[in-house]
């Protein structure tokens, strides 16, 4: 037991790598929340384009949403980090990081809205384009105000699963949680600052999951 | 733009590479075979743990789905991985991948399964067993038909989150599709291997992620 101990709660261990392990969460929440931002705002404004229903531009929309979302968000990294210095674009890996999230949330995001807007009944477009408002006021003041709400709870499920993906930029180098304490790990040849790790990312993504189960109950889908 | 084709598009590489890739698929198939059959059935469980009537079977199963929920499945396979052999347990690449992802995947599937049962009106529990059906029979013949129907798209697309959570397997140098294409990108230095590896994600999963649109859209509507 007390071998245990010393392997997973060694006390020095902790209190060397414990600003290493916080300077880690530092990084993530500032990925996450940067992803989450940009992420859910450009699906949000793909899915009013989408509205207008321009063909060329709705191909365009649908075939990127798709490959996004069925791509591995490890290989799009890769593929990123690795492929744009070789055609001379040099981008930080935190960059990457950002830009392969955001982008990947933003379909999932974009889908989610989308199948919100198509959800609103065709009366409340012409109720309210019978009243006068244009195409545009309508989609701002009557219909994205329904369809936000009913793309809460998917979009909150969703947002956590990619943004626990922040731990995929140890990969390609970015100092988050993961990667100090991988390196904390293999520098001190304890597992204590794995824990440490795992312990990090429940204190970040419990209060997370356990909003995301509130407002699961609180904005029901309604299914027959 | 020669120079782009030439660094992600390059034939002679993809053709070198292929062999090595379809090796790493056949793997990556294997993860699938093994994780998707358990964590459905593991996920039940949860599920039905999670619906008992005892107050501490329902919690504890709950804050374990809300707990491997929060870890990021990556994490969880790098304590499996390289964290337990400290406690002296220790697995091949393989074994650990499938532990770490059907813990992570069994929740997420119990949380479906969960949100589909409680869909399914208690009056069907209550009729069901007034025809003389036992639990197990009301549960296997009327609850769970129905609530698979209502969650399908909610299953389907957990599973393609499987088969793209697969390709993090690379890390514990299991040698999946992408872990190979990886391997032939840094032989090669081009990037052209993993582009064949992302052609093969897509045309795995791109008609499913079609479909599961156009699920979502019926229910929805």
């Amino acid at each position: 037991m007390s071998r245990f101990l010393d392997t997973f709660f060694n006390g020095t261990v902790f209190e060397r790598y414990l600003p290493a392990i916080l300077k880690g969460m530092v990084v993530t929440i500032e990925i996450a929340v940067l992803v989450v931002i940009t992420g859910i705002l450009l699906g949000l404004a793909l899915a009013v384009v989408r509205s207008f229903r321009v063909l060329a531009i709705n191909a365009v929309i649908v075939v990127l949403v798709d490959v996004l979302r069925a791509l591995p968000p490890m290989v799009l990294l890769l593929l990123v980090y690795f492929g744009l210095p070789n055609v001379g674009i040099v981008v930080p890996s935190f960059a990457v990081l950002w830009l392969v999230l955001a982008l990947v949330l933003a379909a999932f995001a974009e889908e989610i809205f989308w199948a919100g807007i198509l959800s609103i009944p065709k009366g409340q477009w012409e109720a309210a384009r019978s009243t006068g408002l244009g195409f545009l006021a309508t989609l701002v003041h009557v219909v994205l105000p329904q369809a936000i709400r009913l793309a809460v709870p998917p979009l909150t499920n969703r947002t956590i699963a990619i943004t626990k993906n922040t731990a995929l930029g140890t990969v390609i180098g970015v100092g988050e949680i993961l990667n100090q304490a991988t390196a904390a790990q293999s520098f001190s040849g304890n597992a204590t600052p794995l824990m440490m790790g795992a312990i990090a990312y429940l204190i970040l993504f419990v209060p997370v999951v356990a909003l995301g189960r509130w407002l699961e109950t609180r904005f029901a889908w309604r299914r027959a | 733009m020669q120079a782009l084709a030439e660094q992600f598009f390059n034939l002679d590489i993809m053709a070198q590479a292929l062999p090595l890739i379809l090796a790493g698929l056949r793997q990556t198939l294997l993860i699938c075979l093994i994780v998707v059959p358990l964590g459905l059935a593991g996920g039940l469980l949860v599920a039905l743990i999670s619906l008992s009537r005892l107050r501490v079977m329902r919690w504890t199963a709950i804050a374990a789905i809300d707990f491997f929920r929060s870890i990021p499945p990556l994490v969880l396979l790098i304590f499996v991985y390289s964290g337990l052999p400290f406690a002296g347990i220790r697995m091949s690449p393989l074994t650990a991948v499938a532990v770490a992802f059907l813990l992570n995947t069994s929740s997420y599937y119990g949380e479906i399964y969960r949100a589909g049962i409680e869909s399914v009106g208690a009056g069907q529990w209550d009729a069901a067993r007034s025809t003389g059906l036992r639990a197990w029979q009301a549960l296997a013949y009327v609850v769970l038909p129905q609530a698979v129907r209502n969650v399908l798209p909610d299953l389907v697309s957990n599973t393609v989150e499987v088969v793209k959570l697969t390709s993090i397997a690379s890390v514990v140098a299991l040698p999946e599709l992408l872990y190979s294409a990886d391997m032939a990108r840094s032989v090669t230095f081009n990037s052209s291997p993993i582009v064949l590896a992302a052609a093969i994600y897509l045309a795995a999963l791109w008609p499913i992620v079609r479909l599961i649109s156009r699920l979502e859209r019926r229910i929805a509507a």
